[in-house]
């Protein structure tokens, strides 16, 4: 099938759990809007159920999460298994926050393909983003 | 030329059309996107799905920003599920004109509605189109209604006082207003307010709203017998709509917004408006009919057969050694040499 075109990149951001500031999650936002992505942005308190279906409706290119909350190796992986059963696997999904090294692996092996933690730059986010969003086969 | 039952957009695009009216919501979603982007495959889809749309009740609910539009929306779609009716929303924010990005937030009001199969939200950057729409809205707002959701509620990018155009393409436009949004005299400027159906005085709760609402109602509901007699000359009728409070954090004054919204939906189906709702259907028509025109006339403009004249022209009118009004005749006669070739 074709590559992506020239339409900008559809980037879903999400907080999932219970952190109590969304913050950087708003700033990472507006800096990927600065990159020229449409980014649609959800708010705090995700359950992993809301963020897959906003991912599913909007079509999104990119599921971004940020979560700092120390509960990432129990949410994250039920947000990748939902995304696999909806079919979202050309979804690319990627993670910020506080995020320890080595539940690293973990994740990438459960479906994360970028893992950011603290001084990651927005420039470095959409680069991340640009070289490996995934073009759109199928449906 | 193309026939556009043979290609392989088309064969995807009706692909996409039958599995998403038989309720695969992620072809649904992804028809969307090709709608958005206005490909051959959307267009394919959309020339199926057409003939299949008319029978939902299009919403268009606008207001200048942070007056509670998206809270108004998901209160809205909490009443209507409590009959049990699937709703569809399509939730426009800007574009950025600088990088083309956008920040899509309306979501954030409407996320409690995560494992009902029967809501379903789309958000849409306007991607340059003014207004307060995206360019795709109307065709996107026709495969909601050809799926078959009764209910498609259009939230527009936060308005000014003159973007109105949600009116030319909703069957009912509700205009929401927060209660410190100006005094009689804005009520009686023209625009905004004036393609309203329905005023919502939002945030009832605040002092002053009980006050918004009924100055509003004295401004906006004036003037049968003006009415009668312009009618009688046949001149063009103000609307006068109903003015409603309602805090649409809480709930309150929603369930009396849908009743209203529904006796219009039952008007609209029984003909019993007077022919409000036939002309709404005739300038939507017109509207899309026009919009498809001006993207046609972009694109064979820009096309191999035209564009080395097309740019002679725009150099000439850049030089001043041509008037723009003649360059437009001449490109509109460059089309009609060509067509049948490009």
């Amino acid at each position: 099938m074709a590559a992506m075109t020239d339409r900008p990149i559809k980037v879903l951001i999400a907080k999932p759990g219970l952190d109590g500031h969304d913050r950087g999650a708003k700033v990472l936002a507006r800096g990927l809007r600065d990159e020229g992505f449409e980014v649609i942005y959800t708010g705090l308190r995700q359950t992993p159920e809301m963020i897959v279906t906003a991912a599913l409706q909007e079509d999104v290119d990119v599921v971004g999460l940020s979560i700092l909350s120390g509960a990432h190796m129990t949410l994250l992986p039920k947000i990748t298994a939902g995304l696999h059963a909806e079919g979202l696997d050309d979804v690319l999904v990627t993670a910020g926050g506080i995020i320890p090294d080595d539940d690293v692996p973990a994740l990438k092996k459960a479906g994360v393909a970028g893992v950011f933690g603290p001084g990651t730059t927005i420039a470095q986010v959409a680069e991340f983003i640009r070289a490996n969003v995934r073009s759109r086969a199928g449906a | 030329m193309t026939t556009p039952t043979t290609t392989p957009a088309a064969e995807r695009g009706r692909d996409l059309a039958d599995r998403a009216r038989a309720g695969e919501r992620r072809a649904l979603a992804r028809l969307l996107t090709e709608v958005e982007d206005r490909s051959a495959v959307g267009e394919a889809a959309l020339r199926g799905l057409y003939p299949l749309a008319g029978a939902a009740h299009l919403v268009g609910v606008t207001g200048a920003p942070g007056a509670g539009k998206s809270t108004l929306v998901a209160a809205l779609i909490a009443e209507a599920r409590k009959s049990g009716r699937p709703v569809a929303v399509l939730a426009i924010d800007p574009s950025s004109p600088i990088t083309g990005g956008a920040l899509l937030g309306d979501r954030v009001r409407m996320q409690a509605y995560a494992g009902d199969r029967d809501v379903f939200i789309r958000s849409m950057a306007s991607r340059g189109h003014a207004g307060g729409l995206a360019a795709a809205t109307v065709a996107a707002a026709a495969v909601f209604d050809a799926v078959g959701f009764p209910l498609v509620l259009i939230e527009t990018v936060g308005t000014g006082q003159a973007e109105v155009e949600v009116a030319a393409i909703a069957d009912t436009t509700v205009v929401v207003q927060a209660p410190e949004m100006g005094d009689e005299v804005q009520a009686i400027k023209a625009g905004l307010l004036e393609v309203a159906d329905i005023v919502v005085v939002n945030k009832g709760d605040r002092p002053g709203a009980q006050r918004a609402a009924a100055q509003l109602r004295a401004m906006l509901t004036v003037g049968a017998a003006q009415d009668r007699s312009a009618v009688a000359a046949g001149r063009p009728v103000p609307k006068r709509p109903d003015v409603l409070l309602a805090t649409a954090l809480t709930g309150d004054g929603v369930a009396e917004l849908l009743a209203a919204l529904d006796r219009r939906a039952a008007a609209r189906q029984s003909a019993t408006d007077g022919g409000e709702a036939a002309a709404t259907r005739r300038a939507r028509a017109r509207a899309q009919i026009e919009g498809i025109l001006g993207e046609r006339v972009r694109a064979r403009l820009a096309g191999a057969a035209t564009a080395t004249e097309m740019g002679a022209l725009v150099d000439a009118v850049a030089a001043h050694a041509l008037d723009p009004y003649a360059a437009a005749d001449r490109a509109l006669d460059l089309l009609a040499g060509h067509v049948g070739v490009g």
